[in-house]
């Protein structure tokens, strides 16, 4: 058991000065009262009364056995239960039945356990407090020079230090070695050049709606409404289908072209058509959110906000520059097609890209 | 020494006929391949100190198990692949729609695998409170200054626990390819490209080639069950032996001492007490799984990079991260034909720094104070009224972040402007932070205050009582000695003196700026204004012994 008042080098001012640190300068009084050491034990009524503890027991042993049947309910819900049936259960409403079952037998099973476990803890075992003693972590001062001497031996016998050459050879081959591995890192994808620079966009590819995968017609754009548009050619079932996507993805809203008020966007668009890059200049999420009245487009992801009637300019949130325009026309049998590809690249902004 | 013979002829006096128990035997065997006994020795009775608050270190350590657990189950079942396939499952919704193996095989853990989404959905439970487990747990060490010495080195591994734990939820919510987390991952493409010089191949190299590519599933996979799982199993290794060499810390109390720790033994109460913890953390997750959903893929289909839906939100974790880049304004520097994103940038390097800034706090507070002794003795955070207002600072930091980062669900679930919420934010991350610091430290001081007026006062006993005079007065008990000693156990730092500017020959000493600085930071830590000086003895008698007192 502890003693009942601390030993006096154990006060803080006694061993600040032990460790000869003078920035810990504590005042003269650092413990004004005394410990008066552990509080007597005090015994619960388990501990007194048998009857108690008898109870206890059959609580705990009560607990063990809810766990087995919970156990034996999981099984039989396992087996018993298909699933695909939807049950109701108040309040979280209709639910997948196995799921439920399953996991309450199982949560039922488990914490009945762990119920049980402490219960036993907290009512019979001992709760008596005891004390342990703690050892400094540091090393006494002679096993510390003990150490010392042996590293210095070790060092010295293998000459590290006076045969200079061998160590720094060892350090430069130990330097090098780890490059085998980085090389070997190289192939994990081809250089970028110049492949964030180009979409499928070009001169003549007709602009897909996305939803009936039908080329458009400007009668087809209607006013405030938001469309989204692929390149022809472009199909799910291609194997560079998402990689495309994720750069030729496009917008189409017509406007009054008299409320375009950036003259490059009017000569880009076509009646009043104009087809922005649907992916955000900011990080590169998809921008789906159109505000007809204001011609604003959102980002969900991070509300960067674009003016589609102003160049596509930024106007609120995190992106840094304007959704890169897709220059549009009609083609001989009355198709919107690209003029070209995007002038700039589309999406999140990169060191490369000027 | 003992070989395993003599020790079984030899062993209980209680016993002299026959062989040894099985049991017996068994350890016997062990002890002489392994050295179990002097093992044993020091540490199946030892002692733990009983704390509510020390069981939020066991609930991170439980939900890592049941995290290995439930992993290792799905990976029974599930296909690290992006090849495309057409669905044909039982989720009538999304039959015949295009999607990837990983897609394809989690609908299966979920719709045809008996108990296989609630496997998954434990499995995301638990994850999600391994990280709130951590914080809370490292919020506890932080304000109690159980990080200081010999602690400091568990205080980074659990540091790097709860960032690597970060990371291994955020791969492991994107492995199932689905519509929301495809979108947190090209968050991330977005953020690395943001890297001046590298970004691009960085990008390049992580996904095999233009996003999303055909592999990141396949990387994210492994490094979501090998690599990270594999560093961090060794840290909490490493990180509950040294809580087992350093043995635990306590409050201060009657009996404890910085020499001692007092508490029950592991065998039996704590074998009992933690053991049965595990299952109750089990229990209660299994129950949460069974009536949570979480994460329903199936809901949001699978990831395209042209879709999106609203209100889409990373796990709670990284909501920190997400706030920062929303926020941000959209700085961009073009020059020399290279483009420096600075609003994608910065919130990229500030992102490990808002971590940073509590994981080196340990560090700092130990030179600001120049203290080398070993503290088992647990500090109450108003005693420390400088780094518990630090904390909490930090601690306002990050809400006010999770706070941007959710700024769409604020402002649609509170009819709020959006704009105002940003705003809010930007103008919030310097000065919330700053505010918090110093009211907690009012109320610390006042706390502070508190605590010696009841130790020279005594409590308030709500008894009122009038004098002869008929003057109304309310009686005050003097505290028991437990309760006076247990105020006033903590020590008292005082500032670091520079000392006189000229030694006594008159010339002129150097002072170093790291040591103004210092003194500077002692004085905010410890001077005058900064803490309540404890109550003294003399002070103590002055007024009990006194005269009329009340």
């Amino acid at each position: 058991m502890s003693s009942q008042d601390i030993p006096e080098e154990n006060l803080p001012a006694e061993q600040a000065a032990e460790h000869g640190h003078g920035a810990v300068s504590l005042a003269d009084e650092k413990h004004p009262f005394a410990d008066p050491g552990l509080p007597p034990h005090e015994h619960r009524i388990q501990d007194v009364d048998e009857r108690a503890a008898k109870r206890s027991e059959r609580t705990v042993a009560l607990l063990f056995t809810i766990s087995m049947l919970a156990t034996i309910g999981f099984i039989a819900s396992y087996v018993g239960i298909p699933h695909d049936k939807s049950i109701f259960v108040f309040p979280l409403g209709h639910i997948n039945a196995l799921n439920f079952a399953l996991g309450i037998t199982l949560g039922v099973a488990l914490f009945a356990i762990g119920a049980g476990a402490v219960h036993w803890a907290r009512t019979l075992m001992s709760d008596a407090e005891v004390a342990d003693e703690r050892h400094p972590i540091e090393a006494p001062p002679e096993v510390r020079a003990k150490v010392h001497a042996d590293f210095k031996q070790g060092a010295k016998e293998s000459a590290i230090g006076r045969r200079k050459l061998i160590r720094n050879t060892m350090f430069g081959a130990l330097t090098l070695v780890p490059l085998s591995g980085v090389m070997l890192l190289r192939d994990l994808g081809p250089l970028p050049h110049s492949s964030l620079r180009h979409t499928l966009w070009a001169k003549g590819k007709r602009l897909v709606n996305m939803n009936t995968n039908l080329p458009l017609r400007p009668e087809d754009v209607a006013v405030g409404s938001l469309t989204f548009a692929k390149p022809d050619g472009l199909e799910e079932t291609n194997e560079s289908f998402q990689e495309e996507i994720a750069k030729a993805a496009l917008m189409i809203v017509r406007l009054q072209p008299e409320n375009i008020k950036d003259k490059r966007e009017l000569d880009w668009s076509h009646q009043g058509i104009v087809a922005y890059s649907k992916i955000c200049t900011h990080v590169g999420c998809p921008i789906s959110l159109y505000e007809q009245q204001t011609h604003h487009v959102l980002c969900p992801c991070h509300q960067s906000t674009f003016d589609l009637s102003d160049g596509a300019r930024v106007i609120f949130g995190p992106a840094g520059h304007a959704l890169p325009q897709l220059r549009i026309g009609v083609d001989s049998e009355g198709y919107l097609q690209a003029l070209g590809d995007f002038e700039e690249p589309v999406g999140p902004a990169f060191w490369e890209r000027g | 020494m003992s070989t395993t013979a003599s020790n079984t002829n030899a062993s209980g006096g209680g016993r002299s006929r026959g062989p040894a128990p099985a049991g017996e035997r068994l350890a016997d065997w062990a002890d002489g391949r392994l050295g179990i006994y002097s093992l044993a020795k020091s540490n199946m009775r030892k002692i733990f100190p009983d704390h509510w608050s020390f069981m939020l270190g066991e609930v991170c350590l439980y939900s890592f198990i049941i995290i290995i657990l439930t992993g290792v189950y799905l990976t029974l079942f599930f296909h690290p692949s992006m090849n495309e396939v057409v669905y044909h499952g039982s989720y009538v919704p999304l039959q015949g729609q295009l999607m990837s193996e990983a897609f394809n095989s989690t609908l299966h853990i979920s719709f045809e695998v008996r108990g296989g989404l609630l496997i998954r959905q434990i499995h995301h439970w638990a994850a999600l409170i391994f990280l709130a487990g951590m914080f809370v747990h490292m919020m506890r060490v932080f304000f109690t200054g159980a990080f200081r010495k010999p602690r400091e080195v568990n205080w980074l591994f659990g540091f790097l626990l709860f960032v690597l734990g970060m990371f291994t939820g955020f791969t492991g919510y994107s492995l199932p390819d689905d519509l929301l987390s495809g979108t947190g991952v090209r968050f991330m493409e977005g953020a690395i490209l943001s890297v001046p010089i590298v970004g691009t191949y960085l990008s390049f190299f992580l996904f095999g080639g233009q996003f999303p590519g055909h592999d990141f599933v396949a990387r994210f996979y492994s490094i979501h069950i090998l690599l990270l799982p594999g560093i961090m199993l060794g840290l909490l290794v490493a990180h509950l032996i040294l809580v087992f060499y350093h043995k635990h810390t306590q409050f201060a109390g009657p009996g404890k001492t910085n020499n001692n720790v007092v508490g029950m033994p592991l065998l039996p109460v704590y074998m009992a007490k933690a053991g049965g913890f595990f299952f109750l953390v089990f229990g209660v997750i299994a129950a949460i799984a069974a009536i949570a959903q979480i994460n329903p893929i199936w809901a949001i289909g699978p990831y395209r990079p042209d879709q999106v839906s609203t209100g889409a939100q990373p796990d709670w974790y990284m909501g920190f991260s997400e706030g920062l880049i929303r926020v941000m304004p959209g700085w961009e520097i073009n020059f020399w034909g290279h483009t420096l994103v600075l609003g994608v940038f910065i919130p990229l390097i500030i992102f490990p720094l808002v971590l940073v800034a509590i994981a080196v706090y340990p560090f700092i507070e130990a030179w600001v104070t120049g203290d080398r002794r070993e503290h088992h003795i647990l500090d109450r955070p108003r005693n420390a009224p400088t780094r518990t207002a630090f904390g909490a600072a930090w601690i306002s930091w990050y809400f006010v972040l999770l706070i941007g980062g959710g700024n769409d669900l604020w402002a649609t679930h509170f009819h709020l402007s959006i704009n105002a919420i940003t705003w809010f934010v930007r103008i919030s991350f310097f000065v919330v932070p700053v505010i918090t610091f110093v009211v907690t430290k009012r109320v610390c001081l006042g706390l502070q205050r508190r605590d010696k007026d009841k130790v020279l006062h005594g409590r308030e006993s709500g008894i009122i009582k009038r004098l002869p005079h008929g003057e109304f007065i309310e009686v005050h008990e003097p505290l028991s000695q437990e309760q006076l000693y247990t105020l006033t156990a903590h020590e008292q730092y005082e500032p670091v003196e520079l000392g006189p500017t000229v030694d006594e020959n008159g010339v002129e000493r150097k002072i170093k700026g790291s040591q103004k600085l210092r003194a500077k930071l002692s004085n905010a830590y410890y001077g005058e204004d900064n803490q309540i000086q404890k109550p003294t003895v003399e002070e103590y008698r002055e007024i009990t012994s006194g005269h009329g007192h009340h």
